[in-house]
């Protein structure tokens, strides 16, 4: 997946995406201005967050509360040893005429503070190990889902169920140059998302295809290695029902950035619905459904699959019904059009991303756009 | 520098080469040890223009000045050239100064050993800048090099491979010097334990780089065969583990922070006691703590990899170990602010920047130790979190002992004081400046910010853009610190002997100010 755009040259020198200085200048007053004022906005309404995201899972608040009180013991400690420093530079100053005392040892001293760091240490030890038992014991899951990290998107199998899917990076790239606002949940929205039944024991396997990733939800409190050649787990029990974003936490190329990570945690019921409606579009673009044995219907793939992207020009894709966007494409002919489209271009996968559809009903929703598009 | 250069014409019978030649074929321990600096100042001021880099894409959320590629490889070579040709090399070019003068030898032990370990440096750093122009650019890896991503990349990654080599050579010969030195050439009386406390950090340093510089050539020959010579030491698909390399790496890497950190509490244990006028506290126990840090540094590697998912048993084990560095690195703290305790201080810049160390390297410390617990790793492991935590003693650690080091001991070097008025200018420009930019990643990190992205999410937007504002007020104040020295060695006021009351060590005692060229030609006596 490449989110460069083809129309946008792609420099190899390793050097700045616009060179002319004057025009870097301008855009760096403007970039300074500009953000000076929203930086001034911002912290008018910022929600200036400074700990760790709400947590939704029990191990999450064992996570929360192990943090505040580690952090409430080192800030005593802090104020303890600093208060006694800051107590020396006030009163033990040559220029108030303090005469330097002469000691320079006492092991008595030094085997208090030896000692009691280590007695603390003892008492912080105990709640992280009992947290750390808790948080690797995957056992006993109610759900199984392979998690396999691409450069760059996730795909995802529900082992029990039968339902994979790639999950992409959903925000348009005018976004990320800054030609269009930005979203709410920018570059942490996906074209689809991950959902699971609310409060029962989700177990992820992760692995990779290609490099390093790491699957990271923070409010879920997993983050877990993606390894390729390797399957490793992690598990979360989301308390309440809600949308959970992340992202991959392990450098993996150019893309890194632009691998969200959505969740979505729902009732057993819907959790149940939305298997089922799945697993009916997976038949159908596998072709074993008896639709499939009538002629390939164009509308019927382009609607399940090819909108996805091509609905609203995702991912640089050409907006169905976008004369402008089109032509160039079809005047190099149907044949380039299909090959394009059973071989993948760009940021769009084989067949975009479904290898189950057959050729025809690739040809059939390709001519489907195609006169849409005219 | 200047000063020693007129030194070189005290003594008729050098016949010393003058101009570059005077450079390239020096063996004196002063002149090598001024190249060090020099070289790290330069590296400092390249590293910093990358993390300028870095931190202007990273003001706004988007993507403005850089492309992702671009991005990745200044992560990559700001991390590289800070750790291996700022901060290292500044420590080396202290050991270089100091240690003949501190333990009254006339030089290092091997001086001609001791030339070709600097000039190894200059052509690993052009290979980490022609790196940059290596077709598709610098290798987009992160400092770490980790496997796949690096076995994907261009000829970069192999000119990197080969800086390593270069560097870890030089360190290599550089600690057999020190080594062979400190425990040779010291004057008659200065037992081991009557060492200045500089001296026993950079012996303890120097073992360290020995054991793990070739753990680390080892592991970058390991991905040079498995990208060029179908080896299959990390890759999968050939029966290899990516994640061998992890713990190959930071087997080198976690003694890597501490031969940064080590030199670093050397100079702090320096500066304290001369501007608190009374004997550094609990000598033998600094000593010891030392020590004790270092071999525990062998012990904690996979705490850098909390999340590959290795065995809870090994997580108990590796937090476990950590937590237990605390100790030591706590006695360390307590003996200075005991140090300062009763005595008799002023606040000279070595003395702030000593200071400053203390109070913000004691903080790196604290989220070191939340770090270390691995069910909050969890959540903060390759978070900004981390990137707050490393700075916090990268930074106002081993750097900011560094800036210390040189207001320290510049009289001597030159004979010249600086301007005390800039030196505290300095101090409290990259004190605050330093704290703008990373005191708000913690916040970042903690609500869930990836290290390593150009571009981010909005709930990030206003820490960002403190911290990039942070950092280019960091940046220009730099530029202040070479005024300052070029200042000083060009018209600074003539420096006394003993420039610093409370000074005790023999640069001070023994040798004027600035020290002669060859610094002991006979032993000094010591008491």
């Amino acid at each position: 997946m490449q989110l460069a755009d083809a129309a946008q040259p792609q420099s190899h020198l390793p050097f700045a995406r616009r060179i002319d200085p004057r025009i870097m200048l301008g855009k760096a007053a403007r970039a300074v201005a500009g953000a000076l004022l929203a930086l001034w906005a911002g912290f008018a309404c910022a929600e200036w967050r400074l700990g760790l995201q709400d947590q939704k899972t029990a191990v999450g608040e064992a996570i929360y509360d192990l943090h505040n009180a580690v952090v409430l013991i080192c800030l005593v400690i802090f104020v303890g040893v600093f208060g006694t420093m800051f107590y020396a530079v006030w009163k033990h100053r040559k220029s108030v005429g303090h005469q330097a005392a002469l000691f320079h040892e006492n092991t008595t001293v030094e085997m208090i503070w030896t000692v009691i760091p280590f007695l603390i240490l003892l008492g912080m030890a105990w709640p992280a190990t009992k947290t750390l038992l808790d948080q690797r014991d995957a056992s006993a899951a109610d759900l199984t889902i392979k998690a396999t990290g691409y450069q760059w998107k996730w795909h995802y199998d529900y082992l029990q169920e039968g339902v994979s899917f790639y999950s992409n990076l959903a925000t348009p790239r005018a976004q990320i140059d800054n030609r269009e606002p930005k979203g709410e949940h920018y570059l942490l929205e996906v074209d689809r998302e991950l959902v699971v039944p609310v409060r029962k024991k989700v177990r992820i396997l992760t692995t990779a295809a290609d490099v390093l990733h790491a699957w990271y939800v923070p409010a879920l409190a997993v983050k877990q290695d993606a390894i390729p050649g390797f399957m490793r787990d992690a598990w979360f029990r989301a308390e309440e029902p809600g949308v959970y974003r992340g992202q991959c936490a392990e450098l993996c190329g150019k893309e890194h950035a632009f691998m969200p990570i959505v969740v979505r945690a729902v009732t057993q019921r819907e959790f149940d619905q939305w298997v089922a409606e799945q697993k009916s579009l997976q038949a159908v673009v596998a072709g074993d459904a008896p639709a499939a044995a009538e002629p390939a219907d164009g509308k019927g793939v382009y609607d399940q699959i090819c909108q996805a992207c091509h609905a609203a020009g995702l991912a640089g894709a050409p907006r169905t019904g976008d004369k402008a966007a089109w032509a160039p494409r079809i005047a190099r002919g149907e044949a380039v059009l299909m090959q394009n489209a059973l071989k993948g271009i760009r940021m769009m996968p084989p067949k975009g991303g479904n290898p189950g559809l057959s050729d025809q009903q690739v040809r059939a929703a390709v001519a489907y756009m195609v006169t849409q598009s005219k | 520098m200047e000063a020693a250069h007129g030194y070189a014409h005290d003594h008729g019978h050098d016949h010393a080469p003058t101009g570059l030649m005077r450079w390239l074929t020096t063996t004196n321990h002063k002149d090598i040890g001024t190249m060090y600096l020099w070289f790290s100042f330069s590296m400092f001021i390249l590293g910093g223009i990358m993390a300028l880099v870095i931190r202007a894409e990273l003001f706004e959320p988007g993507l403005q000045v850089t492309e992702p590629e671009f991005f990745n490889s200044m992560t990559t070579y700001h991390g590289l050239i800070m750790v291996f040709g700022a901060i290292m090399p500044a420590f080396v070019g202290f050991a270089n100064w100091l240690i003949p003068m501190q333990i009254g030898a006339p030089d290092m032990a091997f001086p001609r050993l001791n030339n070709w370990s600097f000039w190894l440096l200059p052509p690993a750093a052009l290979l980490l800048i022609l790196a940059q122009f290596a077709p598709g650019g610098g290798a987009g890896v992160g400092w770490t090099l980790y496997p796949p991503l690096a076995v994907q990349q261009g000829l970069s990654m192999d000119l990197t491979i080969f800086a390593v080599h270069v560097l870890g050579v030089s360190s290599i010969m550089g600690s057999i010097n020190i080594i062979t030195t400190l425990l040779n050439m010291r004057a008659p009386g200065m037992t081991l334990m009557r060492m200045p406390m500089f001296c026993w950090t950079w012996l303890i340093t120097a073992y360290l780089l020995i054991a793990v510089m070739p753990v680390l050539a080892g592991a970058v020959t390991m991905l040079l065969t498995d990208r060029h010579l179908g080896t299959h030491f990390f890759n999968p698909a050939g029966g290899g583990d990516p994640v061998l390399f992890q713990h190959i790496f930071w087997f080198f890497g976690h003694p890597e922070v501490y031969i940064i950190a080590i030199p670093a509490f050397g100079v702090i244990s320096q500066i304290v006691p001369a501007f608190s006028r009374k004997p550094l506290f609990g000598y033998a126990s600094m000593v010891y703590a030392t020590g004790s840090i270092a071999v525990l540094s062998f012990l904690v590697w996979a705490h850098h990899m909390y999340t590959v998912g290795m065995p809870v048993q090994a997580q108990l084990y590796f937090m476990f170990a950590t937590m237990l560095i605390a100790v030591p690195t706590g006695v360390k703290v307590f003996n200075w602010v005991a140090t300062m305790w009763k005595g008799s201080l002023s606040f000279e810049t070595p003395m702030l920047f000593a200071i400053g160390f203390l109070f913000l390297f004691t903080l790196g410390g604290f989220t070191g130790l939340v770090l270390s617990i691995a069910p909050l790793d969890v959540q903060l492991h390759d978070t900004y979190y981390v990137v707050a935590h490393f700075h916090y003693v990268m930074v106002a650690g081993a750097l900011f002992s560094a800036f210390g080091a040189v207001y320290f001991w510049l009289p001597k070097w030159t004979g010249r004081m600086y301007d005390e008025r800039l030196g505290k200018l300095h101090f409290w420009l990259s004190f605050v400046f330093f704290n703008i930019t990373f005191f708000v990643q913690h916040f970042s990190g903690l609500a869930g910010m990836p290290r390593r992205i150009p571009d981010y999410a909005l709930q990030f937007v206003e820490f960002n853009a403190i911290s990039s504002i942070g950092a280019f007020g960091f940046g220009v104040s730099q530029l202040l610190f070479l005024y300052i020295v070029v200042k000083t060695i060009r018209s600074g006021e003539r420096a006394a002997q003993k420039q610093w009351e409370g000074a005790d060590s023999l640069e001070w005692t023994a040798l004027p100010s600035p020290a002669p060229y060859h610094s002991f030609e006979t032993p000094p006596v010591i008491r």
